[in-house]
């Protein structure tokens, strides 16, 4: 199918394929059309109608992105009645808005107010409309704030939370001029199946969906001088942060990132590549125990397969849509969680700081995150475990606010104790990661041997398709794992909850016999959260999951075991996976949700 | 100018001769290509929306080359001003199962639907019957079709056809990027021939008589006889059967109350001729003979000099407004501006040349808007605007 056609834009010949629609032959072609309902993501909408193009021989015009090119179609993309017709589009647009962009927290990175500035739409004609509406903030969830009155209706958020994440916690209500985005009832996301996983403020083009920000939170903790302010940082971050502060996508920024946060008054700036580490130590031994337990014992109130529960998108979406499989669900908490317990704990002890004057904050690539650290069941320390949750987003906001250079930072290491972190723990940023990071320890854990793959790589479970999947024959096991002598490990790997649901499906109706199953909510991983910057797309997340690999192989250190920092907890503090510290500080229990 | 055309009356939607059993084995037995040839060369036009040729239409989906395809009588009747369609299935159901029958055979389909709009709820056990009936002679016959009912629930919008099969889907009724168009990808992703109750009567017509005997009815390209819904300032409304080309002065003749200021051709989404066009327009589709096309399924509403015409036109953008299915842009936000803009300029709130940017705007909807709906609100709008400007202003 190497067939090609020609289709002429501005008088000029150019080559497609067919099928290829005339926004992507122009955008090919180094022409540019504008568009806002259009997303690389998202099967194509056609309903902003500014993407419009002149077809010679036709008298209305034709939405590029919604129209294939036909051999020899002749289109133009500069005529007066095209501009014309985008100018009055984006001043309806407009009309309809709350255009009060000095408030909007997407002031300077927002699809509409670019298009209104290269259109330079200043007449006031048209007839304010918002003041006739209704328009209501949402602002009960603890991570997505939706403001209906800076929403275009573009359901780039309706099709992303249907066709990304299988949730469908968005819709469109109402027709005419009363149509809006809305919830199950109109109810606050806070009260829906909403799972907090921030896709669809990633793939908002305005500031209708936007992450509820902590920044204030954090400047007022950092300068109280009472406080003990410790910052964690998840992996994806690091592949993500540089993307809002002028570099390009797939730039690792790990030692400017901590110097930043440094620079900012943090106390102490650590990992939550230590605590993914410590997940892989206590995840790894559960997996091993259920599989004793079900394989060897037939212990019924052990379940398998085994799902891994560092996605915070993921458990809420597994506690709506799948309760009756929550013991499936590994009860170990999500890195940030571990972190946070320990925080307030082990670290607050060895730095003999009262836990009460320690503040927990922590920078994620993700919105649920923010839900995750308010849930009522994250007190183990005694305290609110995790405080304050920022994105990178909200991260890079408060570098811009500090006036720092980012560009020429030194590079800085994470402050010890629970700053190291092996390739093990970087790669939980990919889809995948936790897997192969499992894997890596399990395997070895139980056999005495380095997984069988070409530098520790298990290249089967990485990359972009949503479900993958990969067996290890574990072979010649340690004495004590011999029950697991011939076994061949099934694990299975999915991201984007659309691709979850498949998953579970298979699981649910007995047609996939896993045993080990890795689910992040977001595209991509964690690198393509829903609190990583803005644009997301194939292209960039590709590059971040490059970068982080990259990251994983420069180290020395690409086994969570082996993670000396780790080591040290388990001797000084935790003594083994799974004891009773553990079973405390590290492990959490879950919530049967209804489904709407 | 002489008058060409008078008003012709014609009788053959209504006219029950109740043979259509002996229409259908009939027709099954004739060669699907030549009863397609036949369809084309009645020039038959679609009577619910566009004016697509309906022989046309046929051949298309019946090129496909898949398992399933679909045949869907569009019953949804939503424009204010007709109410032929309800007439037809009350009167004669047969002929318009017949038709969907006959269609089935050509294109392929063993499947057919009747979107039956929601306020006709009334009409669906009596039409149940006929179905049943109609399905019994089929089995008899060991004709392959099966026809079903789904109930509309009662939006404008879903008279659209892909926004009918959005709904028939399940999913919301918002009308898709059209291509890929119905006869390749249509109801689930099937090929589908969709067509107005009344079009499928006419074939049944055609299939009946032949092509010829509907081709010599009406004038070079509006070819055959329409039913009109007439009402509004009228001595007698009702539905009548005409002959298509004919003179908008001969049928306020007929039908005007001898005060005839304007009417509206072809419901909200058509033009409003004023008087001292009446002359000039000839009634049917585009084509050098007449004046004016028939957007949608022959409302005629009269309107005389005790009518308001901005309360007309208050009235048409209130209803676009509401029945907007809100998706696109310049659909959406342009009828709340036309509605409210003609408002401002009638309570001298914006001078009287925001008229000239309003209609402005109405060239970009009907340019740009994705649906027939949103494109066809500058058809009202521009000609009461433009015709009747000194009602519109303070
Ligand atoms: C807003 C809108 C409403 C429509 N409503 C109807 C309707 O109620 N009945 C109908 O037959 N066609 C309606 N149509 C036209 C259909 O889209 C379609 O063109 C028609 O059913 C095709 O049949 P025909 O070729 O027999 O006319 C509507 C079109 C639009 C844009
Ligand atoms: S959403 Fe965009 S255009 Fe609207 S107020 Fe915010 S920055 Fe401005
Ligand atoms: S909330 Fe954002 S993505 Fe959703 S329709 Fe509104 S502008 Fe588009
Ligand atoms: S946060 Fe995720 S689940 Fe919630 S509405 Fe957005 S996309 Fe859907
Ligand atoms: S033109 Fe109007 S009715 Fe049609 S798709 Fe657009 S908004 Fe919906
Ligand atoms: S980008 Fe093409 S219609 Fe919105």
């Amino acid at each position: 199918m190497d067939k090609k056609i020609n289709v002429i834009i501005n008088g000029v010949v150019f080559e497609t394929k067919p099928g290829k629609t005339i926004l992507d032959a122009a955008r090919d072609a180094g022409i540019n059309i504008p568009t806002l309902c259009f997303h690389k993501d998202l099967c194509v909408a056609g309903n902003c109608r500014v993407c419009v193009v002149e077809v010679v021989g036709q008298n209305r015009l034709a939405a590029s992105c919604a129209t294939p090119c036909n051999e020899n179609i002749e289109v133009l993309t500069n005529t007066l009645k095209v501009r014309t017709a985008r100018k009055h589009i984006i001043e309806l647009l407009l009309s309809e808005h709350n255009a009060d962009c000095t408030r909007c927290y997407k002031n300077g990175n927002c699809e509409l107010q670019e298009l209104a500035a290269e259109y330079k739409i200043m007449s006031e004609d048209l007839i304010p409309l918002a003041p006739y509406k209704n328009y209501t903030i949402d602002m009960f969830s603890p991570s997505i704030i939706k403001d209906d009155s800076r929403c275009i209706r573009c359901q780039r958020c309706v099709r992303t939370c249907a066709e990304l994440q299988g949730v469908n916690a968005l819709s469109v209500a109402y027709k005419g001029d009363k149509m809006k985005i809305s919830t199950f009832f109109e109810k606050s996301m806070n009260d829906v199946v909403c799972t907090n996983c921030g896709q669809c403020v990633n793939h908002c083009p305005t500031g209708a969906l936007i992450e509820k920000n902590y920044i204030e939170e954090v400047w007022e903790a950092i300068a109280d001088p009472e406080k003990h302010v410790v910052v964690q940082t998840a992996p994806a971050v690091r592949v993500g942060l540089g993307e809002e502060l002028g570099f390009a996508p797939g730039m690792r920024v790990t030692g400017k990132m901590v110097a930043a946060l440094k620079n900012l008054g943090f106390d102490s700036v650590l990992d939550t590549d230590f605590t993914a580490d410590l997940t892989i130590m206590e995840e790894g031994t559960e997996l091993l125990t259920r599989l004793k337990k079900v394989l060897v014992d037939k212990d019924d109130n052990y379940k398998l397969p085994m799902c891994t529960s560092c996605s915070p998108g993921w458990v809420k979406y597994i506690e709506h849509m799948y309760p009756e499989m929550l013991e499936n669900l590994s009860t170990c908490k999500s890195p940030q969680q571990m972190f946070g317990s320990l925080a307030k704990t082990y670290y607050a002890k060895a730095r003999k700081l009262d836990p009460e004057k320690v503040v927990s904050v922590s920078i994620m690539p993700c919105t649920a995150k923010k839900f995750e650290a308010d849930r009522p069941e994250m007190h183990d320390s005694g305290y609110r475990d995790v405080d304050l949750v920022l994105t990178t987003r909200e991260l890079a906001i408060m570098i811009k606010q500090a006036g720092i250079d980012f560009m020429k930072l030194p590079d800085v290491k994470h402050d010890r104790l629970m700053g190291d972190s092996s390739g093990a723990g970087v790669i939980f940023g990919a889809t995948g990661g936790v897997m192969e990071a499992a894997l890596r320890t399990a395997y070895e854990l139980v056999t005495g041997r380095e997984v069988p793959f070409e530098n520790l790589n298990i290249k089967s479970v990485r990359g972009i398709e949503g479900v993958k999947e990969a067996t290890i024959k574990i072979e010649k096991p340690l004495d004590n794992w011999s029950f697991l002598d011939g076994v061949e490990l099934k694990c299975a790997v999915a991201h984007g909850l659309v691709n979850a649901k498949k998953v579970m499906e298979a699981v649910k109706n007995n047609e996939a016999d896993y045993h080990f199953i890795e689910i992040m909510a977001c595209p991509g991983g964690c690198l393509g959260g829903g609190g990583q910057p803005i644009p997301t797309n194939p292209e960039i997340r590709e590059r971040r999951a490059q970068a982080i690999y990259e990251e994983d192989a420069g180290l020395s250190v690409r086994k969570s075991h082996e993670n000396p920092e780790v080591i040290k907890i388990y001797n000084d503090y935790l003594k083994e996976p799974l004891g009773e510290r553990s079973h405390h500080l590290l492990h959490t229990n879950y919530t049967r949700r209804e489904r709407y | 100018m002489a008058k060409e055309y008078n008003l012709k009356r014609a009788d053959f939607i209504f006219r029950n001769e109740n043979d259509w059993e002996n229409i259908l084995s009939r027709t099954l037995d004739k060669d699907s290509r030549e009863l397609i040839n036949e369809l084309i060369s009645s020039e038959l036009k679609g009577r619910g929306g566009a004016g697509f040729p309906t022989g046309l239409k046929w051949k298309l989906t019946s090129e496909a080359e898949v398992a399933q395809k679909y045949v869907i009588c569009n019953a949804d009747e939503g424009e204010p001003g007709t109410f032929k369609d309800r007439e037809i299935l009350m009167k004669v159901p047969f002929k318009v199962l017949t038709a969907m029958a006959i269609c089935g055979y050509i294109t392929g389909a063993t499947k057919g639907f009747i979107y039956l709009r929601g306020e006709y709820k009334f009409l669906q056990p009596d039409l149940q019957k006929v179905i049943d009936e109609f399905a019994y002679y089929c089995k008899e016959i060991g004709f392959d079709f099966s026809i079903e009912i789904f109930m509309g629930s009662g939006a404008y919008i879903c008279g659209e056809e892909t926004a009918l099969m959005e709904s028939m889907e399940g999913f919301r009724g918002e009308p898709r990027n059209k291509p890929p168009f119905p006869t390749n990808k249509g109801y689930m992703g099937m090929p589908t021939v969709i067509n107005n109750v009344e079009t499928l009567a006419h074939t049944y017509t055609i299939f009946k008589h032949g092509a010829k005997k509907f081709y010599d009815l009406g004038v070079q390209f509006s070819r055959g006889t329409k039913l009109f819904s007439v009402s509004g300032d009228t001595p007698k409304p009702g539905i009548y059967e005409l002959e298509l080309g004919m003179s908008l002065s001969d049928f306020v003749d007929e039908f005007g109350d001898g005060d005839t200021k304007a009417v509206q051709v072809g419901g909200a989404s058509g033009f409003l001729v004023p008087r001292k066009r009446f002359g000039e327009t000839s009634i049917g589709y585009k084509g050098k003979l007449t004046g004016i096309s028939l957007p949608t399924g022959g409302s005629m509403m009269l309107f005389n000099s005790t009518r308001s015409m901005f309360n007309v036109l208050d009235n048409y953008l209130e209803f676009f407004r509401e029945e907007s299915c809100g998706q696109c842009t310049p659909c959406r936000v342009g009828c709340q501006q036309l509605h409210m803009g003609i408002k401002a300029v009638k309570q001298g709130q914006k001078p009287a040349v925001y008229l000239d940017k309003l209609l402005k705007l109405t060239e970009t909807m009907q340019y740009t808007a994705k649906c027939g709906l949103g494109q066809s609100v500058a058809n009202s709008f521009s000609s009461i605007v433009e015709n009747f400007r000194e009602e519109m202003i303070y």
